[in-house]
C-alpha cells in the first residue's frame, strides 16, 4: 500500500532537491539489495531484545521449577531465531507471529476446555487428591472440649523440633512428635510462659516462619494414649489440644470416621465415599470420560431446558441477522440515492449505535424498558405499563428490538461499501432493457450484494449465536422459568445457559458447562462450515 | 525494498509482543501471587479496602519482620478466583471474604480451619457464629454488616412503630411511595427477609453446629402468613413492594425525597450523606408486632490450605487484626461496624454505627450451608410472583417443595 501512494508522488514534477532525496533512495535501496547494514542491525535488535527476553522468562521459570513451559519457551524462542536468520523462510517471517498468537490465545484454550469438558472439576472437585486428604485431615481436628490454651515455644534438638508447653499449673513440658510431653528440666520462664528449657534450642519467632511446614506438622501426643489428642499451635505462641475425628490410611487409601466408625474409600468417583454412597468433600479432580456430555443430553433436568433454550437461540440469531441485514440494507439503498439531501450528517447518525459500547447501551435499554419507571412506558406510551422485559413472549421481542438497534449500523457499512462497488454499467444496461427498479434490485444488485456479504451474515450469525452481551446485560435471562429445576430464563441462549451452570449459584459444575461449550462450537462450527460451501455456490455467478 | 523491512519490523515488533506476552504469562506463574520465601504474606483484599488495611500491614511489618503483601482486587472476582487458585499454589496466603463463602470453600478444601482460642470471647456472638461451619472455625471476622431502615428525618421525625405505621405516616406527610426497597424482577429475599423473620419463619432450623440444612424451615406456617401477607403489599395492594424498584430506583427516589423511609445496608449511607439527607437508622417495622430479624454478613479472612505460611498467616489475623486496637483502626478507616466486641462499643460512638448495630443485635448470620445454594435459586422468584399477584400460599409452597426436592437431589 505504501509504495502506491509514494509513487504517486514521484509522479509530481521533479525539483533539484526532489531529485537528491530520489538519488538517496536509490542508493539506499541498492544499499538494501546487497544485505543492508542497518537493516541488519534493525532485526538484530529486535531479535535482541525477544532472546533477552525470552532468557528473563527461561530464568524466573527456572526459579519456580515451571519446567514444561521453560521447555516451550526456549523450543519457541530458538525457533524464531533460525526462521528470522534464515534466508529463505520467507513465508514463514509474515506467519510466524500471527501462528504464536493464535496458539497462545485460541488453541490452547480451545484445547483446555476440551480437556475439562472431560474432567470433574467443580465445586468439591477442585484440586489433586493429596490436597483433599490434607484438607480432609485438617478439618478433623477437634478441639478437645473444656481444654485450656497452652502458651507454648518451639524448640528444637538435633535438627528435630520440638514443643515447650507450659500448662495452666505453671509447669513446664515437652515433647516431640514422636515422645509425648514430660517434664523440661531446668525451663527458664518468661512472665508465665516457659522460653527456654536444658537441651533444646530455642526458636526465635523468624526461625519458626523460616520452618514453617515443620512446624505446622508438629503435634506433639498429650500421653501415651492417642485418644488423649495432641498439642499443636497455630500460630507458634498458643497451643490447643486437638484429637482427629478422622483417620487415613494410606496403605488401603481409605478414611475411616472414628467418631462413627464409617470407612470411606476412593471408588474412583473422585472423592471418599462409603457403602451408602455418602461422600467426604472436598473430592479430586479426576477425568470421566463423556459423563459430562451424556449428562448435557440426557440429564432430565438439563434436558427439558436445553430444547427451548437451543430453539430460542436458533431464533434469536437468525432473526437478529435477518431483521439487521434488511434494515441495514434498506438504509444504505436509501442513502446511497444521490438525490438526498445532507447524507453525510444521517450516515454519521446511523453509524452512532455502533459507536456506543453494547454493554453500555444494553444497560440504557434495560433501563427505558422498565415497566414502571421506564422512558418507554412513562414518557413515550404515557404511562402504560407494557412489560417489556417481564413477560416471557414481550421480553423476546424486546431483545430482537435491542439487538436490532445495536446490529443494524454494521450491516448498514457493510451494504453501503458493497453496493458502491456494484459497477452502475450494469444497472444502466438493464434500465435501458426496460427492468422496474425492484426487478434491478432483486435480480442484480441482491444477489451481487450477496457475493460479498454472505461470508459476513454467517459470521454475523456465529456471533449472535454466542451474543452474551446483550442478554446478559439487558435481561440476564429473564423472566425466569420457575418451572425448571436450574435458574434458566425464558430468554436464555446456550451461551448464557453456559454461565448460569459454570459461574452461578453455589454447585459450580465447569465440566459440565465446558461439555455445552464444546457442543455449541461443533454447532457454530458445522453451521458455518455447510453455509460457506453455500456461498460459493454464489460466487460462481460472477 | 521498503515493504520488505517494514513488514519485517512490523514481524520483529509482533514477535516481541509475543514473547512478552510468553514471558508474562510465565511470570505471573511464580512471582505474582505467593512467593514462597517464609516471610511474605501476601493478602488478598477488596480493592475498596486496601487503603484501610495499609497502616496495619505496616504496622504488623515494623513489629515481626514479615512483609504483608496486600493485592488489590474486584470484590466480585476474589472467590472464584481463591478457589480456582489455591489448589495450583498460586494463590495468596489469605484472602478477604464474606462468611456465606464457608460453605463453599470448605467443600472445595480451600480453606485452613483458624483456632481463635480464648480470644473467641471477644467478638461478637454473631461474628463468631457466622465464621464457624460445622463446627469448626475458619474466619477471621473483621466487620459486621446488616440492612437498616434509613430514614429521612426532616420528612419524618419520628421513628415508625409498624409496617403499617410507617406507610400511615408517609402517605400523612404527602408521598406517593413512602418506602422503598430494592427488589427486581427475580425478586431479592435478602431484603425481605426481616419481614419473613417476623412472621417466625426462618429458612433452616438451627442446632449446636449452626443452620441444619434437614430441617427446612420456610414452608411452615408463618411462611403462609408471610406469603399471604406480601401478596397484600403488592402489585394489587399497598404496592409498598413493586418488582420494577432496582438498587439505582429505590436509591434515586430516597435521595430526591421521593421516599422517606429506605431499607438497605450501610454501604448506601455515604450517598445518602452526601445529598445532604439528615438520616436516622431504624429497624425494619414489623408487620406483626414481632422482632424483624435481617441476616448480618460477616466479612473476615482466610487462611489458604495450601498457604506455605500459616504460622506467620495465623500470628497475623488472630494475633494482630483481630485485636480491638487494629479494629479499630480498620473501622476508622473503612466505617464498618468491627467484630470485635469492645472495638464495636467504641464505634458505636457514631450515631449511624450504633443505629445498624443495634438493629444488628437481633441479626442472624446469612446461612452458609450448601443448602442455602438452592433456597437462593427459588426463593426471590417466588416472592417476585407474589408481589405481582401469583397466589401467596400456592406459590409459597410450590417454594418449600421445590427447595426440598433440590436439597433431596443433592
Amino acid at each position: 500500500m505504501s509504495i502506491a501512494t509514494e509513487d504517486v508522488r514521484e509522479d509530481e514534477p521533479p525539483t533539484p532537491t526532489k531529485q537528491t532525496k530520489q538519488q538517496r533512495r536509490a542508493a539506499g535501496i541498492a544499499e538494501q539489495a546487497s544485505g543492508g547494514i542497518k537493516m541488519l542491525l534493525v532485526k538484530l535488535l529486535a531479535l535482541g531484545l525477544v532472546d533477552a527476553l525470552a532468557l528473563y522468562a527461561v530464568f524466573v521459570l527456572a526459579l519456580h521449577e515451571q519446567w514444561a513451559v521453560l521447555v516451550i519457551v526456549a523450543a519457541v524462542t530458538a525457533l524464531v531465531n533460525w526462521i528470522y536468520f534464515s534466508r529463505r523462510k520467507l513465508p514463514a517471517k509474515y506467519l510466524t507471529p500471527g501462528v504464536i498468537f493464535l496458539v497462545v490465545f485460541q488453541v490452547f484454550v480451545l484445547l483446555y476446555t476440551g480437556y475439562i469438558a472431560f474432567t470433574n472439576y467443580g465445586t468439591g472437585h477442585n484440586g489433586s487428591k493429596e490436597q483433599a486428604v490434607s484438607s480432609l485431615m485438617a478439618s478433623s481436628l477437634e478441639r478437645v472440649e473444656d481444654s485450656p490454651a497452652y502458651g507454648v515455644t518451639v524448640v528444637e534438638r538435633a535438627g528435630e523440633l520440638g514443643l515447650l508447653v507450659t500448662d495452666p499449673e505453671g509447669d513446664a513440658l515437652v515433647g516431640t512428635n514422636e515422645e509425648p510431653l514430660t517434664e523440661a528440666s531446668g525451663a527458664e520462664f518468661d512472665g508465665d510462659v516457659a522460653v527456654s528449657a536444658d537441651g533444646w534450642n530455642t526458636l526465635q519467632f523468624a526461625d519458626v516462619l523460616e520452618r514453617t511446614d515443620e512446624v505446622t506438622a508438629l503435634a506433639v501426643p498429650a500421653s501415651d494414649d492417642p485418644n488423649d489428642g495432641a498439642i499443636r499451635t497455630p500460630d507458634g505462641s498458643t497451643g490447643y489440644l486437638y484429637v482427629s475425628t478422622l483417620e487415613y490410611d494410606e496403605a488401603a487409601g481409605t478414611m475411616t470416621d472414628l467418631t462413627t466408625g464409617t470407612v470411606y474409600s476412593d471408588t474412583g468417583v473422585g472423592a471418599f465415599t462409603a457403602d451408602g454412597g455418602e461422600q467426604l468433600l472436598p473430592g479430586w479432580q479426576i477425568t470421566v470420560g463423556f459423563d459430562n456430555f451424556v449428562r448435557a443430553v440426557t440429564d432430565t433436568r438439563l434436558a427439558g431446558p436445553l430444547l427451548y433454550v437451543t430453539a430460542w437461540t436458533f431464533a434469536f440469531a437468525l432473526i437478529s441477522v435477518a431483521s439487521t441485514f434488511f434494515l441495514g440494507l434498506f438504509l444504505a439503498i436509501v442513502f446511497n440515492d444521490m438525490r438526498m439531501r445532507g447524507r453525510k450528517i444521517y450516515r454519521v447518525l446511523m453509524i452512532l449505535p455502533y459507536a456506543i459500547p453494547s454493554f453500555l447501551s444494553a444497560l440504557v435499554w434495560a433501563g427505558m424498558m422498565n415497566e414502571s419507571f421506564g422512558f418507554i412506558n412513562q414518557v413515550l406510551l404515557g404511562g402504560a405499563s407494557i412489560p417489556w422485559l417481564t413477560d416471557p413472549l414481550l421480553a423476546k421481542v424486546s431483545i430482537l428490538i435491542v439487538n436490532l438497534w445495536l446490529g443494524f449500523p454494521y450491516m448498514f457499512l457493510v451494504c453501503m461499501g458493497a453496493l458502491q462497488s456494484i459497477p452502475d454499467d450494469i444497472q444502466e444496461a438493464a434500465k435501458v432493457d426496460g427492468a422496474k427498479p425492484w426487478a434491478i434490485f432483486r435480480l442484480i444488485k441482491l444477489p451481487l450484494l450477496l457475493v460479498t456479504v454472505a461470508p459476513l451474515l454467517i459470521a454475523s450469525f456465529a456471533f449472535n449465536f454466542n451474543n452474551f452481551n446483550t442478554i446478559y446485560m439487558l435481561t440476564d435471562g429473564g423472566p425466569r422459568d420457575s418451572n425448571a429445576p436450574i435458574p434458566v430464563g425464558f430468554t436464555d441462549i446456550l451461551i448464557t445457559m453456559v454461565y448460569k451452570v459454570a459461574f452461578t449459584g453455589q454447585t459450580r459444575d465447569y465440566g459440565l458447562a465446558s461439555a455445552y461449550s464444546i457442543i455449541i462450537f461443533i454447532v457454530v462450527a458445522v453451521i458455518s462450515i455447510i453455509a460457506f460451501r453455500r456461498t460459493k455456490s454464489l460466487e460462481e455467478l460472477n | 525494498m521498503r515493504v520488505n523491512r517494514k513488514s519485517l519490523l512490523a514481524a520483529g515488533a509482533v514477535a516481541v509482543v509475543a514473547t512478552l506476552g510468553l514471558a508474562g504469562c510465565a511470570g505471573a506463574d511464580g512471582s505474582s501471587d505467593t512467593e514462597s520465601s517464609a516471610s511474605t504474606l501476601t493478602v488478598w483484599v477488596d480493592a475498596e479496602r486496601v487503603d484501610a488495611l495499609k497502616g496495619a500491614a505496616k504496622a504488623y511489618s515494623d513489629e515481626t519482620g514479615v512483609e504483608v503483601k496486600l493485592v488489590g482486587k474486584d470484590n466480585a472476582d476474589i472467590k472464584d478466583d481463591f478457589i480456582q487458585q489455591v489448589p495450583t499454589g498460586k494463590g495468596p496466603d489469605i484472602t478477604m471474604g464474606a462468611h456465606d463463602w464457608l460453605g463453599e470453600l470448605s467443600t472445595n478444601g480451600v480453606v485452613a480451619p483458624i483456632e481463635l482460642g480464648d480470644s473467641a470471647a471477644d467478638y461478637l456472638k454473631v461474628a463468631v457464629d457466622a465464621s464457624t461451619y460445622e463446627g469448626t472455625t475458619y474466619m477471621l471476622p473483621y466487620a459486621v454488616e446488616n440492612i437498616a431502615v434509613l430514614r429521612n428525618a426532616d420528612l419524618i421525625p419520628e421513628a415508625a412503630t409498624s409496617f403499617d405505621d410507617m406507610l400511615a405516616k408517609g402517605t400523612a406527610a404527602g408521598l406517593t411511595q413512602p418506602f422503598v426497597v430494592e427488589q427486581g424482577a427475580e425478586g431479592n429475599p435478602y431484603h425481605l427477609y426481616p419481614f419473613q423473620t417476623a412472621f417466625g419463619a426462618p429458612v433452616f432450623g438451627s442446632d449446636e453446629n449452626g443452620y441444619n440444612a434437614d430441617d427446612l424451615q420456610i414452608g411452615n406456617a408463618g411462611g403462609d402468613a408471610f406469603a399471604t401477607w406480601l401478596g397484600t403489599q403488592g402489585k394489587n395492594g399497598t404496592k409498598a413492594f413493586n418488582t420494577d424498584i432496582d438498587g439505582d430506583i429505590a436509591k434515586d427516589s430516597f435521595l430526591t425525597g421521593k421516599s422517606a423511609f429506605w431499607l438497605t445496608g450501610p454501604w448506601n449511607v455515604g450517598a445518602a450523606v452526601d445529598a445532604g439527607i439528615n438520616v436516622a437508622i431504624d429497624p425494619a417495622p414489623s408487620p406483626t408486632g414481632e422482632a424483624t430479624q435481617p441476616f448480618a454478613g460477616v466479612k473476615g479472612f482466610f487462611v489458604s490450605a495450601e498457604s506455605k505460611n500459616k504460622v506467620a498467616a495465623n500470628d497475623f489475623l488472630v494475633n494482630y487484626l483481630g485485636s480491638e486496637e487494629t479494629q479499630l483502626e480498620l473501622f476508622e478507616a473503612g466505617n464498618i461496624l468491627p467484630a470485635n466486641s469492645a472495638a464495636a462499643e467504641t464505634a458505636s460512638s457514631d450515631p449511624i454505627i450504633e443505629g445498624f448495630a443495634a438493629v444488628g443485635a437481633d441479626a442472624v448470620p446469612m446461612p452458609a450451608i450448601p443448602a442455602m445454594g438452592k433456597v437462593w435459586q427459588y426463593w426471590g422468584i417466588a416472592e417476585a410472583d407474589i408481589i405481582n399477584g401469583a397466589d401467596p400460599v400456592a406459590t409459597w409452597q410450590k417454594l418449600a417443595a421445590d427447595v426440598q426436592a433440590a436439597i433431596d437431589a443433592g
